[in-house]
This record gives C-alpha cells, sequence and structure tokens, in this order.
C-alpha cells in the first residue's frame, strides 16, 4: 500500500489501513510522519477523555463500561488507546487491557488499540498524542486513553485529555495521600469504583475534604522545561469543581451518572475557553518534544564521534561538568580550535 | 526512527480455562523483548482475528487445550485472511495429536508446541517466521 492512499484509506473508514498506520506513527517512521501531515488537518474534532489511577483501581473495566454507554445510549464512535508499561530492562511488554473489554468486541464503532510504553515516564508513550491525532483524523468521536497504573507523578495524561478521570478504588491510603501534590490535582473528574468494597466512605470522605482544602484555579505547564502556571480562565465563569462518582464498573452502577459529568465537564471548558486553552498547550509542549528530539539528531548527526567521545572521557575523568562539556560542544572550545 | 518491535497477540480460544500455558509463553515473549497483547480466556475465532486486526500484530500465538484446534484453527485462519491480514504467522500451543500436526501445517499454522516444549525454542522460530 503506498502511503498516500493508505491515507486515503483511513478516512475512508478502512480499519486494517487504520491500524498499519498506527503501528507505522508508533514506530516513527518516516512514512508515519508523512501520513500524520497529511493527516493533520482533520484532527480537532474528538473529545479527549484520559483515565488514570493506580494499577488495580479498575480503570480497564470502566473504560470498557463508559464505552459501552457512548455506543449504546449517544450512538458516538469510540477509539481506545490503552497504555501499559514497557520492561525497562528488555524492552518487551505484556499488554492486557483487553482482557477487560471483551464486551466491545464484534463492534465496528469500536477500536482498541495497546500500547508499550517503550521507555517513556510520565504514564503515556513517546507516540500516544500522535496515535490519538491518527483517530481523531479517522473520525473517532470520543478517544479515550488509558495511562499506566499511575503512581502519583504520571500526570502527563492531563497535558493531552480535555477531561481527566482519576480512579480511585476503596483503601488504598488515607487523607495524606489524598493531599500530595501529583495525581489528584489533575482530576477533572474523579471516580471512586469498587464502590461496593467496603471502605468507600472513607474514601470519599478524604477526596471530598482534599477538595474543599483546594480546587485548583491555576492550570501548570511545563514550558521550555520550566513550570509555568497560567491562570485558568476565569473569573464569570464558574470555577469547575471535580464531582465525585461512585462506580462498579462491572456491572454499570453509576456509568450513566458518569458520563453526564463529562459531557458537562466538555461544555464547561469549551464554554470557559479552557478547551482552547488545553489544545493550545498541547500541541505546544508537542511542538516542543519534537523540536527537542529533532534537534537532538541533528546534533548528533554532525558532531563528530570522536570529539563527543573525548569530552565525554572528560565529563568520566571530571575534568569538565556536564554543563562545561556541553557548553564545547555546542560552541567549540576556543583554546583548542584557534 | 524506534526500532520495529514484534508484536504477539496471545489468545485463548474455546471453552477450557486453563491459561497457565498461556501466561506462560507471554511471559517469555516479554522477556524476549517482544510486545504481547493478551487477551484472556474464551475468545471467539471471531475475537481473535478482530483483535488482530486492531493491534496489527505479526504472530498470533493460540492457547488450545479442549481438542478442538481441527475446527478454531482454521477458523481463525479464514478470518485473518478476510481482514486482509494473511501475512500474520500463527503458532499453537496446546494438547495436538501427532496425526493432526501435518493438517495444521498444511493449513498454514507456522508451529506447534506440546508439553515440554521449550520457550526458546518458540522464541526463535518466531523470529525466524518474521524475518522470512
Amino acid at each position: 500500500m503506498r502511503n498516500t492512499s493508505l491515507t486515503q484509506s483511513v478516512l475512508e473508514g478502512n480499519r486494517l489501513a487504520l491500524s498499519r498506520l498506527l503501528t507505522q506513527v508508533e514506530n516513527e517512521s518516516s512514512d508515519g510522519r508523512a501520513a500524520l501531515a497529511e493527516l493533520f488537518p482533520h484532527t480537532g474534532r474528538a473529545h479527549l477523555i484520559g483515565v488514570t489511577g493506580a494499577p488495580g483501581t479498575g480503570k480497564s473495566s470502566l473504560v470498557n463500561q463508559l464505552t459501552l454507554y457512548y455506543r449504546k445510549q449517544q450512538d458516538k464512535r469510540v477509539a481506545i488507546i490503552a497504555v501499559d508499561p514497557s520492561s525497562p530492562f528488555t524492552g518487551g511488554a505484556v499488554l492486557g487491557d483487553r482482557v477487560r473489554m471483551r464486551d466491545l468486541s464484534g463492534d465496528n464503532g469500536v477500536f482498541i488499540r495497546s500500547m508499550a510504553s517503550r521507555g517513556s515516564v510520565g504514564g503515556l508513550a513517546q507516540t500516544t498524542a500522535a496515535l490519538v491525532q491518527v483517530f481523531d483524523a479517522a473520525g473517532y468521536e470520543i478517544i479515550i486513553i488509558e495511562t499506566v497504573g499511575a503512581g502519583q507523578g504520571e500526570v502527563e495524561i492531563a497535558r493531552l485529555a480535555h477531561t481527566t478521570l482519576v480512579v480511585e478504588a476503596p483503601g488504598l491510603g488515607d487523607d495524606i495521600q489524598a493531599i500530595k501534590a501529583g495525581i489528584l490535582e489533575i482530576a477533572d473528574v474523579l471516580v471512586i469504583n469498587k464502590a461496593d468494597r467496603p471502605g468507600v466512605e472513607n474514601t470519599e470522605r478524604a477526596l471530598r475534604s482534599t477538595l474543599e482544602l483546594a480546587h485548583p484555579t491555576k492550570r501548570v505547564f511545563r514550558h521550555h522545561g520550566q513550570a509555568m502556571s497560567i491562570d485558568a480562565p476565569e473569573p464569570d465563569s464558574k470555577i469547575w469543581i471535580p464531582p465525585i462518582h461512585k462506580t462498579i464498573a462491572t456491572d454499570g452502577t453509576g456509568i450513566a451518572e458518569l458520563a453526564d459529568s463529562i459531557a458537562r465537564h466538555a461544555a464547561h471548558i469549551r464554554q470557559n475557553g479552557d478547551w482552547a486553552v488545553r489544545d493550545r498547550a498541547r500541541l505546544g509542549s508537542e511542538l516542543e518534544a519534537v523540536l527537542q528530539s529533532e534537534l537532538m539528531k541533528r546534533f548528533f548527526d554532525r558532531v563528530q564521534k570522536e570529539k563527543y567521545e573525548a569530552v565525554m572521557e572528560q565529563v568520566i575523568q571530571r575534568n569538565l561538568s556536564p554543563y562545561e562539556a556541553v557548553n564545547q560542544l555546542l560552541n567549540g572550545n576556543p583554546n583548542q580550535e584557534k | 526512527m524506534a526500532e520495529k518491535k514484534i508484536r504477539v497477540l496471545v489468545a485463548k480460544p474455546g471453552l477450557d480455562g486453563h491459561d497457565r500455558g498461556a501466561k506462560v509463553v507471554a511471559r517469555a515473549l516479554r522477556d524476549a523483548g517482544m510486545e504481547v497483547i493478551y487477551t484472556g480466556l474464551r475468545q471467539t475465532p471471531e475475537m481473535i482475528a478482530e483483535a488482530a486486526l486492531q493491534e496489527d500484530v505479526d504472530v498470533v500465538g493460540l492457547s488450545i487445550l479442549s481438542g478442538a484446534h481441527m475446527a478454531l484453527a482454521p477458523r481463525i485462519l479464514e478470518l485473518l485472511k478476510a481482514n486482509g491480514q494473511e501475512d500474520v504467522r500463527v503458532f499453537i500451543g496446546g494438547i495436538i495429536p501427532d496425526e493432526d500436526m501435518p493438517r495444521l501445517k498444511e493449513m498454514g499454522i507456522a508451529g506447534i508446541y506440546g508439553p515440554g516444549a521449550s520457550t526458546e525454542d518458540i522464541i526463535r522460530q518466531i523470529r525466524e517466521a518474521i524475518n522470512k
């Protein structure tokens, strides 16, 4: 299949073409990049929903139920990207999120793609955002991104998604866990799954008191490696306070209410301008990431290997600090070169 | 450009509920650096072919202990072909009587492994099949 025709087939709804293109994009092949360029003008329509939370809180089962809901009640086409970790030692991975999504089988309006994190930290893979673009261009109206089982710092998803769900389960931690920075701060909607388990009242109380302590009025982004905060659009629009939902993903309890909150959140951020702010921030950090890797590549294409090794050796000998070394590699050493 | 990872779907079609073998193989392939999509128990041939399509896998590994391999294997091969994925290599692990092996191979099954098969052999033969 030639690539232009591959892109064309994707736009026409060919599932095999879509799947092959996802692989090319994930592998960052030049064909994949060319296809992304062709597809990019078709993106920007989908509602991106992030689902994150600790391992075992029931993210995959929740995604399964939410998708069933969108299919049955709203007839929306849903794409799911489920990220699981790669082994840091072998690079291999077991991707098991599909096990919980068997109800979605046999429905052409759903496309599930598993992704290995391939060395990225932050809960997503390097190319997750690019895969989202492919699904967006292919006309999926809802794109659900499920992160790896996240601890406290895997907050990358908030940069990618319009609406971020943080999934908790009873019995995972006390209220000190709930006031730490990180994952709870990025929640647009909080979900206490497994709500039929004992301890659900305690979890709910802890989350509620956290929300009362502070709901974010600022949005923090990494910009040129610096944390920068942008005031959330105010003052006339009401501040969004993350609702807390109790669900039982194995039988669908609470899913309709959750979907309703997600829709209200989308409407809210469209109305107050935060949707555009998030789009901007997302594309901005994507641009930065691509620029970074291209600059690195360009640098390594040009630098002489011997020179690089020599400077590196000096760092290892403690003759140069890494900063001095970089300075020398980028600007040359005036003492040696002239 | 990132290196091309070998993607493998490990699936258990049919009704027997023993997935230890499938999990051992999944884990071994992971340790060999492959990306293994694990689908769980009691998959229909349709579900397996659909997952293979969505995941764009290079290899499908079927674990069959029920004796239904002569019904399940050809059906899965047929569905893969119908989806345009005739290039996907299909391997079977499980309890397969010797007399069925030639016919399975003839259908296009790339490798068959019984109890006691070494995971190293499986890994090596998957790599060989893909580079062919």
